[in-house]
Protein backbone atom coordinates (compact mmCIF):
# COMPACT_ATOMS: atom_id res chain seq x y z
CA UNK A 1 0.00 0.00 0.00
CA UNK A 2 1.06 3.70 -0.96
CA UNK A 3 -0.10 7.12 -1.31
CA UNK A 4 -1.39 5.60 -5.03
CA UNK A 5 -3.01 2.72 -3.74
CA UNK A 6 -4.95 5.00 -1.43
CA UNK A 7 -5.74 7.66 -3.97
CA UNK A 8 -7.58 4.90 -6.05
CA UNK A 9 -8.99 3.65 -3.03
CA UNK A 10 -10.51 7.23 -2.28
CA UNK A 11 -11.57 7.63 -6.21
CA UNK A 12 -13.47 4.45 -6.18
CA UNK A 13 -15.14 4.48 -2.93
CA UNK A 14 -16.48 8.34 -3.98
CA UNK A 15 -17.50 6.32 -7.41
CA UNK A 16 -16.91 2.84 -8.30
CA UNK A 17 -18.17 3.00 -11.86
CA UNK A 18 -15.22 5.61 -13.09
CA UNK A 19 -13.66 4.25 -16.00
CA UNK A 20 -10.29 2.89 -15.67
CA UNK A 21 -8.63 6.08 -18.26
CA UNK A 22 -9.98 8.34 -16.26
CA UNK A 23 -8.92 6.82 -12.92
CA UNK A 24 -5.25 6.13 -14.14
CA UNK A 25 -4.59 9.51 -15.50
CA UNK A 26 -5.73 11.26 -12.04
CA UNK A 27 -3.63 9.00 -9.80
CA UNK A 28 -0.73 9.66 -12.89
CA UNK A 29 0.26 5.85 -13.87
CA UNK A 30 -0.58 3.72 -17.06
CA UNK A 31 -3.85 2.09 -17.52
CA UNK A 32 -2.25 -1.30 -17.24
CA UNK A 33 -0.72 -0.81 -13.80
CA UNK A 34 -4.14 1.35 -12.45
CA UNK A 35 -5.82 -2.07 -13.56
CA UNK A 36 -2.76 -4.25 -11.60
CA UNK A 37 -3.42 -2.57 -8.46
CA UNK A 38 -7.06 -2.59 -8.85
CA UNK A 39 -6.93 -6.28 -8.73
CA UNK A 40 -4.16 -6.77 -6.12
CA UNK A 41 -6.39 -4.36 -3.91
CA UNK A 42 -9.41 -6.87 -4.99
CA UNK A 43 -7.40 -9.91 -4.04
CA UNK A 44 -6.56 -9.03 -0.58
CA UNK A 45 -9.97 -7.93 -0.19
CA UNK A 46 -9.48 -4.28 0.92
CA UNK A 47 -11.85 -3.59 -1.81
CA UNK A 48 -14.80 -5.83 -0.41
CA UNK A 49 -17.35 -4.78 -3.40
CA UNK A 50 -18.84 -2.49 -5.61
CA UNK A 51 -22.16 -1.55 -4.30
CA UNK A 52 -24.70 1.84 -4.83
CA UNK A 53 -25.48 4.09 -2.06
CA UNK A 54 -29.20 4.44 -2.23
CA UNK A 55 -31.84 6.83 -0.36
CA UNK A 56 -34.24 4.22 0.78
CA UNK A 57 -36.91 7.08 1.74
CA UNK A 58 -36.76 8.62 -1.66
CA UNK A 59 -37.46 5.35 -3.29
CA UNK A 60 -40.47 4.54 -1.12
CA UNK A 61 -39.19 1.69 0.53
CA UNK A 62 -41.22 1.78 3.84
CA UNK A 63 -38.44 -0.38 5.86
CA UNK A 64 -37.46 1.01 9.03
CA UNK A 65 -34.09 1.21 10.39
CA UNK A 66 -33.65 1.07 14.32
CA UNK A 67 -30.08 1.59 16.18
CA UNK A 68 -29.93 -1.01 18.86
CA UNK A 69 -27.70 -0.91 21.30
CA UNK A 70 -26.67 -4.06 23.73
CA UNK A 71 -25.07 -4.30 27.13
CA UNK A 72 -23.26 -7.74 26.65
CA UNK A 73 -21.27 -10.24 29.22
CA UNK A 74 -17.64 -11.27 27.66
CA UNK A 75 -17.59 -15.20 27.08
CA UNK A 76 -14.03 -16.38 29.36
CA UNK A 77 -11.71 -17.32 26.08
CA UNK A 78 -13.47 -15.51 23.65
CA UNK A 79 -14.40 -11.99 24.70
CA UNK A 80 -17.08 -10.33 22.68
CA UNK A 81 -16.27 -12.21 19.38
CA UNK A 82 -18.53 -15.20 19.57
CA UNK A 83 -21.51 -13.24 20.62
CA UNK A 84 -20.86 -10.59 18.03
CA UNK A 85 -20.30 -12.63 15.27
CA UNK A 86 -23.71 -14.74 15.72
CA UNK A 87 -25.57 -11.96 15.94
CA UNK A 88 -23.89 -10.67 12.35
CA UNK A 89 -25.28 -13.84 10.86
CA UNK A 90 -29.13 -12.21 10.86
CA UNK A 91 -30.00 -11.14 7.35
CA UNK A 92 -31.37 -8.40 9.74
CA UNK A 93 -28.31 -7.24 10.93
CA UNK A 94 -26.75 -4.29 8.73
CA UNK A 95 -23.74 -3.80 10.69
CA UNK A 96 -22.15 -4.77 14.09
CA UNK A 97 -19.72 -2.78 15.83
CA UNK A 98 -18.00 -3.05 19.33
CA UNK A 99 -17.94 0.20 21.04
CA UNK A 100 -16.74 1.74 23.89
CA UNK A 101 -18.91 3.54 26.70
CA UNK A 102 -21.91 2.73 28.24
CA UNK A 103 -22.55 -0.58 25.64
CA UNK A 104 -20.80 -2.62 24.12
CA UNK A 105 -22.32 -3.81 21.04
CA UNK A 106 -23.96 -1.15 18.51
CA UNK A 107 -26.23 -3.02 15.59
CA UNK A 108 -27.79 -1.17 12.84
CA UNK A 109 -31.08 -3.57 12.40
CA UNK A 110 -33.59 -2.89 9.32
CA UNK A 111 -36.77 -4.68 9.07
CA UNK A 112 -40.44 -4.05 7.28
CA UNK A 113 -42.24 -2.18 10.34
CA UNK A 114 -41.50 -0.95 13.91
CA UNK A 115 -43.02 -4.15 15.36
CA UNK A 116 -40.97 -6.89 13.22
CA UNK A 117 -38.12 -4.87 14.31
CA UNK A 118 -39.11 -5.02 18.15
CA UNK A 119 -39.98 -8.30 17.78
CA UNK A 120 -37.03 -9.54 15.82
CA UNK A 121 -34.91 -7.92 19.20
CA UNK A 122 -36.81 -9.79 21.81
CA UNK A 123 -37.30 -12.86 20.17
CA UNK A 124 -33.61 -13.46 18.84
CA UNK A 125 -31.58 -10.95 20.41
CA UNK A 126 -32.63 -10.20 23.78
CA UNK A 127 -32.96 -13.54 24.59
CA UNK A 128 -29.35 -14.54 23.96
CA UNK A 129 -27.55 -15.72 27.67
CA UNK A 130 -25.03 -12.98 27.37
CA UNK A 131 -26.77 -10.20 26.68
CA UNK A 132 -27.74 -8.01 29.85
CA UNK A 133 -29.53 -4.82 28.25
CA UNK A 134 -30.71 -3.17 25.17
CA UNK A 135 -32.03 -0.18 23.85
CA UNK A 136 -34.20 0.09 20.36
CA UNK A 137 -33.78 3.47 18.95
CA UNK A 138 -35.67 3.97 15.74
CA UNK A 139 -34.37 6.38 12.98
CA UNK A 140 -37.15 8.96 12.03
CA UNK A 141 -34.73 10.95 8.96
CA UNK A 142 -31.61 10.59 7.57
CA UNK A 143 -29.44 13.46 6.70
CA UNK A 144 -25.83 11.94 5.78
CA UNK A 145 -25.19 9.13 5.01
CA UNK A 146 -21.73 7.50 3.87
CA UNK A 147 -20.43 11.03 3.94
CA UNK A 148 -22.97 11.99 1.54
CA UNK A 149 -25.61 14.53 2.80
CA UNK A 150 -29.18 13.80 1.56
CA UNK A 151 -30.44 17.64 1.56
CA UNK A 152 -29.89 18.69 -2.30
CA UNK A 153 -28.28 22.65 -0.79
CA UNK A 154 -27.58 24.14 -4.29
CA UNK A 155 -24.21 25.50 -4.34
CA UNK A 156 -23.94 29.01 -4.09
CA UNK A 157 -23.15 31.16 -7.30
CA UNK A 158 -19.93 31.94 -8.25
CA UNK A 159 -18.91 35.05 -10.59
CA UNK A 160 -18.56 33.34 -14.57
CA UNK A 161 -15.20 35.68 -14.42
CA UNK A 162 -12.79 36.64 -12.25
CA UNK A 163 -9.07 37.25 -12.30
CA UNK B 1 -20.06 70.10 -14.86
CA UNK B 2 -16.55 69.52 -14.24
CA UNK B 3 -14.53 66.31 -15.04
CA UNK B 4 -14.14 64.96 -12.01
CA UNK B 5 -12.32 61.86 -12.65
CA UNK B 6 -8.34 61.89 -11.42
CA UNK B 7 -5.62 61.35 -14.10
CA UNK B 8 -4.57 58.31 -12.85
CA UNK B 9 -7.83 56.77 -11.72
CA UNK B 10 -8.48 57.33 -15.75
CA UNK B 11 -5.19 56.08 -17.13
CA UNK B 12 -5.69 52.74 -14.84
CA UNK B 13 -7.21 50.34 -17.61
CA UNK B 14 -10.69 48.33 -17.04
CA UNK B 15 -10.05 44.89 -16.51
CA UNK B 16 -9.69 42.60 -19.83
CA UNK B 17 -12.83 40.11 -18.68
CA UNK B 18 -14.94 42.98 -18.33
CA UNK B 19 -16.53 42.31 -22.00
CA UNK B 20 -16.96 38.86 -21.28
CA UNK B 21 -19.05 39.34 -18.33
CA UNK B 22 -21.51 41.21 -20.59
CA UNK B 23 -21.53 38.15 -23.59
CA UNK B 24 -22.34 35.94 -20.17
CA UNK B 25 -25.08 37.28 -19.26
CA UNK B 26 -28.30 36.07 -19.88
CA UNK B 27 -26.89 33.10 -21.19
CA UNK B 28 -27.61 29.56 -20.35
CA UNK B 29 -25.96 26.03 -19.72
CA UNK B 30 -22.34 27.98 -19.57
CA UNK B 31 -19.25 25.92 -18.12
CA UNK B 32 -17.18 28.69 -16.60
CA UNK B 33 -13.21 27.76 -16.33
CA UNK B 34 -13.16 31.71 -15.85
CA UNK B 35 -13.32 31.78 -12.18
CA UNK B 36 -10.18 32.60 -9.93
CA UNK B 37 -11.61 31.05 -6.79
CA UNK B 38 -12.02 27.75 -5.36
CA UNK B 39 -15.54 26.37 -5.84
CA UNK B 40 -15.27 24.56 -2.54
CA UNK B 41 -17.30 26.01 0.60
CA UNK B 42 -15.72 26.77 2.99
CA UNK B 43 -14.80 23.65 5.65
CA UNK B 44 -17.66 23.92 8.17
CA UNK B 45 -15.66 23.78 11.34
CA UNK B 46 -13.95 27.11 10.46
CA UNK B 47 -17.66 28.78 9.61
CA UNK B 48 -18.63 27.60 12.84
CA UNK B 49 -15.97 29.12 14.72
CA UNK B 50 -16.84 32.28 12.97
CA UNK B 51 -20.53 31.97 13.82
CA UNK B 52 -19.68 31.02 17.42
CA UNK B 53 -17.84 33.96 17.64
CA UNK B 54 -20.66 36.34 16.28
CA UNK B 55 -22.62 35.06 19.17
CA UNK B 56 -20.61 35.70 21.87
CA UNK B 57 -20.54 39.49 20.58
CA UNK B 58 -16.58 39.32 18.91
CA UNK B 59 -17.84 42.11 16.22
CA UNK B 60 -15.50 45.01 16.98
CA UNK B 61 -12.03 46.35 15.37
CA UNK B 62 -9.58 44.19 16.31
CA UNK B 63 -5.72 45.81 16.49
CA UNK B 64 -4.40 47.54 13.92
CA UNK B 65 -2.08 44.99 12.90
CA UNK B 66 -4.39 42.36 13.58
CA UNK B 67 -6.18 39.92 16.08
CA UNK B 68 -2.99 38.56 17.90
CA UNK B 69 -3.45 35.18 18.65
CA UNK B 70 -3.76 34.95 14.45
CA UNK B 71 -1.18 36.40 14.20
CA UNK B 72 1.35 34.51 16.50
CA UNK B 73 -0.46 31.40 15.19
CA UNK B 74 0.67 32.56 11.55
CA UNK B 75 4.23 33.21 12.61
CA UNK B 76 4.50 30.00 13.71
CA UNK B 77 2.73 28.56 10.66
CA UNK B 78 5.21 30.33 8.23
CA UNK B 79 7.82 29.07 10.77
CA UNK B 80 7.02 25.37 10.59
CA UNK B 81 5.81 24.99 6.30
CA UNK B 82 8.34 27.63 4.54
CA UNK B 83 11.40 28.09 6.95
CA UNK B 84 11.09 31.68 7.13
CA UNK B 85 10.33 33.48 10.49
CA UNK B 86 8.66 36.91 10.73
CA UNK B 87 7.95 38.77 14.31
CA UNK B 88 4.12 38.71 14.94
CA UNK B 89 4.76 42.08 17.36
CA UNK B 90 6.63 43.93 14.68
CA UNK B 91 6.40 42.09 11.23
CA UNK B 92 3.02 40.56 10.21
CA UNK B 93 0.41 42.51 9.17
CA UNK B 94 -3.10 40.82 8.48
CA UNK B 95 -5.13 42.44 5.53
CA UNK B 96 -8.47 42.73 3.60
CA UNK B 97 -7.52 39.85 1.33
CA UNK B 98 -3.82 39.83 -0.44
CA UNK B 99 -5.21 42.34 -2.69
CA UNK B 100 -4.79 45.00 0.05
CA UNK B 101 -1.83 43.82 1.07
CA UNK B 102 -0.23 44.04 -2.31
CA UNK B 103 -1.78 47.73 -2.72
CA UNK B 104 -0.27 48.68 0.91
CA UNK B 105 3.15 46.93 0.10
CA UNK B 106 3.52 48.89 -3.10
CA UNK B 107 2.20 51.91 -1.80
CA UNK B 108 4.95 51.60 1.20
CA UNK B 109 8.03 51.34 -1.09
CA UNK B 110 7.03 52.52 -4.66
CA UNK B 111 7.53 56.49 -5.41
CA UNK B 112 7.10 58.62 -8.62
CA UNK B 113 9.28 57.57 -11.10
CA UNK B 114 10.31 54.25 -9.83
CA UNK B 115 10.12 51.32 -11.68
CA UNK B 116 8.78 48.41 -10.69
CA UNK B 117 9.14 44.57 -12.85
CA UNK B 118 6.58 42.69 -12.64
CA UNK B 119 6.31 39.11 -13.92
CA UNK B 120 4.21 38.70 -17.11
CA UNK B 121 1.86 37.57 -17.04
CA UNK B 122 0.76 38.22 -14.05
CA UNK B 123 -2.59 38.56 -11.51
CA UNK B 124 -4.07 41.98 -13.07
CA UNK B 125 -4.14 44.56 -10.19
CA UNK B 126 -0.40 44.68 -9.59
CA UNK B 127 0.03 46.75 -12.49
CA UNK B 128 -3.00 49.58 -11.90
CA UNK B 129 -1.59 49.62 -8.45
CA UNK B 130 1.82 50.25 -8.97
CA UNK B 131 0.55 53.18 -11.77
CA UNK B 132 -1.73 54.40 -9.12
CA UNK B 133 1.57 55.75 -6.69
CA UNK B 134 3.07 57.15 -9.70
CA UNK B 135 5.74 54.36 -10.12
CA UNK B 136 5.89 52.78 -13.47
CA UNK B 137 5.39 48.86 -14.06
CA UNK B 138 8.00 46.91 -15.88
CA UNK B 139 7.21 43.76 -17.23
CA UNK B 140 9.03 40.89 -17.09
CA UNK B 141 8.42 38.07 -19.50
CA UNK B 142 7.81 34.46 -18.29
CA UNK B 143 7.86 31.96 -21.03
CA UNK B 144 6.31 28.47 -21.55
CA UNK B 145 9.68 27.36 -22.84
CA UNK B 146 11.19 28.09 -19.34
CA UNK B 147 8.23 26.47 -17.73
CA UNK B 148 6.72 30.75 -17.16
CA UNK B 149 9.37 30.98 -14.73
CA UNK B 150 12.05 34.06 -13.72
CA UNK B 151 15.38 33.33 -15.29
CA UNK B 152 18.31 35.35 -14.51
CA UNK B 153 18.76 36.67 -18.23
CA UNK B 154 15.12 38.05 -18.47
CA UNK B 155 15.37 39.95 -15.34
CA UNK B 156 18.73 41.69 -15.88
CA UNK B 157 17.10 42.60 -19.42
CA UNK B 158 14.86 44.51 -17.44
CA UNK B 159 16.70 46.29 -14.63
CA UNK B 160 17.42 50.16 -15.04
CA UNK B 161 18.58 52.60 -12.69
CA UNK B 162 15.15 53.29 -11.83
CA UNK B 163 14.56 49.99 -10.99
CA UNK B 164 13.66 49.51 -7.07
CA UNK B 165 11.52 46.22 -6.58
CA UNK B 166 10.03 42.97 -8.10
CA UNK B 167 6.97 41.78 -7.78
CA UNK B 168 6.28 37.87 -8.56
CA UNK B 169 3.39 35.45 -7.67
CA UNK B 170 4.45 31.92 -7.30
CA UNK B 171 2.59 29.59 -8.10
CA UNK B 172 1.07 31.88 -10.69
CA UNK B 173 -1.95 33.16 -11.69
CA UNK B 174 -2.55 32.41 -14.36
CA UNK B 175 0.22 30.00 -15.34
CA UNK B 176 0.96 27.93 -12.69
CA UNK B 177 4.12 27.92 -13.19
CA UNK B 178 6.44 27.57 -9.55
CA UNK B 179 9.44 28.39 -8.87
CA UNK B 180 12.44 26.05 -6.48
CA UNK B 181 14.49 26.96 -3.94
CA UNK B 182 17.39 26.37 -6.92
CA UNK B 183 15.34 28.72 -9.33
CA UNK B 184 15.29 31.87 -6.46
CA UNK B 185 18.71 31.01 -5.68
CA UNK B 186 19.90 31.90 -9.60
CA UNK B 187 17.97 35.35 -9.10
CA UNK B 188 19.22 36.12 -5.72
CA UNK B 189 22.07 37.43 -6.57
CA UNK B 190 20.79 39.92 -9.02
CA UNK B 191 18.16 41.46 -6.61
CA UNK B 192 21.47 41.87 -4.24
CA UNK B 193 23.62 43.20 -6.60
CA UNK B 194 21.32 45.91 -7.58
CA UNK B 195 19.95 46.24 -4.36
CA UNK B 196 16.20 45.68 -5.46
CA UNK B 197 13.23 45.00 -3.51
CA UNK B 198 10.72 41.76 -4.00
CA UNK B 199 7.12 41.84 -3.25
CA UNK B 200 6.35 38.09 -3.38
CA UNK B 201 2.63 37.00 -3.65
CA UNK B 202 2.55 33.82 -2.61
CA UNK B 203 -1.02 33.35 -2.60
CA UNK B 204 -1.15 29.76 -4.53
CA UNK B 205 1.51 28.82 -2.02
CA UNK B 206 -0.04 26.04 -0.17
CA UNK B 207 -1.78 24.87 -4.02
CA UNK B 208 2.09 23.17 -4.58
CA UNK B 209 1.74 19.72 -6.24
CA UNK B 210 4.95 18.52 -6.98
CA UNK B 211 7.75 18.69 -4.41
CA UNK B 212 7.11 22.09 -1.42
CA UNK B 213 6.68 25.44 -2.09
CA UNK B 214 9.63 27.89 -1.74
CA UNK B 215 9.17 31.09 0.24
CA UNK B 216 12.01 33.48 -1.37
CA UNK B 217 12.29 35.01 2.01
CA UNK B 218 13.77 32.04 3.36
CA UNK B 219 16.75 32.65 1.87
CA UNK B 220 19.26 34.37 4.12
CA UNK B 221 20.21 36.71 1.32
CA UNK B 222 16.61 37.52 0.82
CA UNK B 223 15.12 37.71 3.65
CA UNK B 224 15.54 41.55 4.46
CA UNK B 225 15.04 42.29 1.27
CA UNK B 226 11.67 40.45 0.65
CA UNK B 227 7.63 41.84 1.60
CA UNK B 228 5.63 37.91 1.85
CA UNK B 229 2.02 38.46 1.30
CA UNK B 230 -0.23 35.41 1.44
CA UNK B 231 -3.90 34.98 2.50
CA UNK B 232 -6.71 32.49 3.00
CA UNK B 233 -8.84 32.83 -0.23
CA UNK B 234 -7.29 29.79 -1.88
CA UNK B 235 -5.92 26.69 -0.04
CA UNK B 236 -8.67 27.15 2.61
CA UNK B 237 -11.82 28.54 0.21
CA UNK B 238 -11.95 31.53 2.04
CA UNK B 239 -11.86 34.35 -0.75
CA UNK B 240 -15.26 36.25 0.76
CA UNK B 241 -13.81 36.13 4.58
CA UNK B 242 -11.06 38.60 3.04
CA UNK B 243 -8.21 37.97 5.11
CA UNK B 244 -4.42 38.39 3.79
CA UNK B 245 -1.07 39.06 5.53
CA UNK B 246 2.12 41.14 4.65
CA UNK B 247 5.69 40.06 6.77
CA UNK B 248 8.16 42.13 5.98
CA UNK B 249 11.47 43.80 7.95
CA UNK B 250 10.14 45.96 10.82
CA UNK B 251 10.89 49.29 8.89
CA UNK B 252 8.93 48.36 5.89
CA UNK B 253 6.18 46.85 7.49
CA UNK B 254 5.81 50.10 10.04
CA UNK B 255 5.58 51.80 6.77
CA UNK B 256 2.53 49.51 5.41
CA UNK B 257 0.96 49.58 8.88
CA UNK B 258 0.69 53.33 8.47
CA UNK B 259 -1.55 53.00 5.20
CA UNK B 260 -3.47 50.13 6.13
CA UNK B 261 -4.33 51.88 9.78
CA UNK B 262 -5.66 55.06 7.78
CA UNK B 263 -7.67 53.07 4.90
CA UNK B 264 -8.47 50.00 6.12
CA UNK B 265 -8.11 50.19 9.74
CA UNK B 266 -8.64 46.82 10.69
CA UNK B 267 -9.03 43.27 8.55
CA UNK B 268 -12.52 42.40 9.89
CA UNK B 269 -12.75 40.52 12.74
CA UNK B 270 -15.32 37.35 11.88
CA UNK B 271 -12.48 36.72 9.09
CA UNK B 272 -9.89 36.88 11.78
CA UNK B 273 -11.41 34.35 13.72
CA UNK B 274 -12.29 32.39 10.62
CA UNK B 275 -8.39 32.57 9.64
CA UNK B 276 -7.25 31.70 12.99
CA UNK B 277 -9.68 28.31 13.42
CA UNK B 278 -8.44 27.71 9.61
CA UNK B 279 -4.60 27.66 10.87
CA UNK B 280 -5.81 25.79 13.90
CA UNK B 281 -8.40 22.87 12.69
CA UNK B 282 -8.35 23.97 8.36
CA UNK B 283 -5.48 21.56 7.83
CA UNK B 284 -6.87 18.38 6.56
CA UNK B 285 -9.75 20.19 4.55
CA UNK B 286 -6.83 22.04 2.95
CA UNK B 287 -5.05 18.58 2.34
CA UNK B 288 -7.90 17.61 0.86
CA UNK B 289 -8.82 20.14 -1.60
CA UNK B 290 -5.27 20.13 -2.51
CA UNK B 291 -5.21 16.54 -3.47
CA UNK B 292 -9.00 17.23 -5.68
CA UNK B 293 -7.10 19.95 -7.40
CA UNK B 294 -4.25 17.68 -7.93
CA UNK B 295 -6.24 15.00 -9.59
CA UNK B 296 -8.73 17.80 -11.40
CA UNK B 297 -5.32 19.24 -12.95
CA UNK B 298 -4.39 15.80 -14.52
CA UNK B 299 -7.42 15.22 -16.08
CA UNK B 300 -8.00 18.39 -17.25
CA UNK B 301 -4.55 19.08 -18.74
CA UNK B 302 -4.49 15.52 -20.28
CA UNK B 303 -7.80 16.24 -22.18
CA UNK B 304 -5.84 19.53 -23.51
CA UNK B 305 -3.17 17.49 -24.56
CA UNK B 306 -5.76 15.01 -26.11
CA UNK B 307 -7.22 17.74 -28.01
CA UNK B 308 -4.78 19.52 -29.55
CA UNK B 309 -4.12 22.39 -27.46
CA UNK B 310 -0.42 21.93 -26.27
CA UNK B 311 -0.63 22.67 -22.40
CA UNK B 312 2.15 22.79 -19.70
CA UNK B 313 1.46 20.97 -16.67
CA UNK B 314 1.43 23.47 -14.21
CA UNK B 315 2.96 22.69 -10.80
CA UNK B 316 1.07 24.82 -8.80
CA UNK B 317 -2.33 26.96 -8.48
CA UNK B 318 -5.72 25.77 -10.17
CA UNK B 319 -4.83 27.56 -13.50
CA UNK B 320 -3.99 25.69 -16.94
CA UNK B 321 -2.32 28.11 -19.42
CA UNK B 322 -2.77 25.89 -22.76
CA UNK B 323 -1.37 27.72 -26.28
CA UNK B 324 -4.19 28.04 -29.08
CA UNK B 325 -1.46 29.20 -31.72
CA UNK B 326 -2.84 25.74 -33.79
CA UNK B 327 -6.11 27.52 -34.13
CA UNK B 328 -4.87 30.07 -35.65
CA UNK B 329 -6.99 32.45 -33.58
CA UNK B 330 -5.68 34.82 -31.12
CA UNK B 331 -6.33 34.15 -27.98
CA UNK B 332 -9.28 36.88 -27.43
CA UNK B 333 -11.15 35.75 -30.62
CA UNK B 334 -10.31 31.76 -29.24
CA UNK B 335 -12.16 32.91 -25.78
CA UNK B 336 -14.83 34.78 -27.78
CA UNK B 337 -15.94 32.24 -29.96
CA UNK B 338 -15.59 28.84 -27.70
CA UNK B 339 -17.92 30.76 -24.97
CA UNK B 340 -20.65 31.90 -27.96
CA UNK B 341 -20.20 28.40 -29.77
CA UNK B 342 -19.43 26.03 -27.50
CA UNK B 343 -20.18 28.25 -23.98
CA UNK B 344 -17.25 27.32 -22.07
CA UNK B 345 -15.70 30.53 -20.28
CA UNK B 346 -12.08 30.93 -20.27
CA UNK B 347 -10.23 33.60 -20.14
CA UNK B 348 -7.44 35.23 -22.65
CA UNK B 349 -3.91 35.13 -21.52
CA UNK B 350 -3.17 38.81 -22.95
CA UNK B 351 -5.88 40.01 -20.03
CA UNK B 352 -2.60 38.81 -17.86
CA UNK B 353 0.02 40.84 -20.20
CA UNK B 354 1.52 40.84 -23.18
CA UNK B 355 3.63 37.66 -22.60
CA UNK B 356 0.10 36.13 -21.81
CA UNK B 357 -1.14 36.46 -26.06
CA UNK B 358 -1.48 32.99 -27.89
CA UNK B 359 -2.76 31.40 -24.20
CA UNK B 360 -5.76 31.11 -22.30
CA UNK B 361 -6.54 30.55 -18.68
CA UNK B 362 -8.76 27.53 -17.96
CA UNK B 363 -9.34 27.52 -14.06
CA UNK B 364 -10.06 23.78 -12.60
CA UNK B 365 -11.32 24.88 -9.71
CA UNK B 366 -14.66 23.13 -10.79
CA UNK B 367 -15.68 19.78 -10.82
CA UNK B 368 -14.41 17.04 -12.72
CA UNK B 369 -17.61 16.04 -14.33
CA UNK B 370 -17.56 20.42 -15.47
CA UNK B 371 -14.34 19.71 -16.91
CA UNK B 372 -14.78 16.56 -18.72
CA UNK B 373 -17.81 18.45 -20.25
CA UNK B 374 -15.42 21.59 -20.97
CA UNK B 375 -13.16 19.53 -22.68
CA UNK B 376 -15.62 17.62 -24.69
CA UNK B 377 -16.97 21.05 -25.81
CA UNK B 378 -13.53 22.44 -26.19
CA UNK B 379 -12.34 19.31 -28.18
CA UNK B 380 -15.60 19.92 -30.76
CA UNK B 381 -14.57 23.74 -31.28
CA UNK B 382 -10.45 23.18 -32.11
CA UNK B 383 -11.50 20.28 -34.31
CA UNK B 384 -12.74 22.30 -36.76
CA UNK B 385 -10.14 24.66 -36.40
CA UNK B 386 -7.33 22.19 -36.74
C1 LIG C 1 -2.09 36.06 -7.57
C2 LIG C 1 -3.22 36.57 -6.76
N1 LIG C 1 -2.98 37.46 -5.80
C3 LIG C 1 -3.98 37.95 -5.04
C4 LIG C 1 -5.29 37.58 -5.25
C5 LIG C 1 -6.35 38.19 -4.39
O1 LIG C 1 -6.46 37.45 -3.23
P1 LIG C 1 -7.33 37.93 -1.99
O2 LIG C 1 -8.64 37.22 -2.08
O3 LIG C 1 -6.53 37.45 -0.82
O4 LIG C 1 -7.45 39.39 -2.03
C6 LIG C 1 -5.59 36.67 -6.24
C7 LIG C 1 -6.99 36.27 -6.51
O5 LIG C 1 -7.35 35.83 -7.55
C8 LIG C 1 -4.53 36.14 -7.02
O6 LIG C 1 -4.77 35.26 -7.99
Amino acid sequence: MDGKDLLILHLLEENSRIPIEELATMVELPVKEAERRIRALEEARIIRKYAAVIDWEKAGNEEVTSIIALKVSPERDFGYDRIAERIARFREVKAVRLVSGRYDLILLVRGRTMQDVARFVSEHIATMDQIRETTTQFAMKTYKENGIPYDEREASERLPYSF
Amino acid sequence: MRDFISEKARIIPHSGIRKFFDLCMGMQDVISLGVGEPDFSTPWNICEASIYSIEQGVTSYTSNRGYPPLRQALAADLARRYNVSYSPESEIIVTTGVSEAADIAIRAVVDPGDEVIVQDPAYVSYAPCITLTGGKPVPLPCREKDHFKVTPDALEEQITGKTKAVLLNFPSNPTGGVMTRDDYRAIADILVDHDLLLISDEVYSELTYEGTHCSPASLPELRDRTITLNGFSKAYAMTGWRIGYLCAPPEISDAALKIHQYVMLCAPVMGQIAAYAALRQGEQDKNEMVREYRLRRNLFVEGLNRIGLRCHMPQGAFYAFPSVEVTGLTDEEFAERLLKEQKVAVVPGSAFGESGRGHIRCSYATSRENLSTAVERMGTFVSDLI
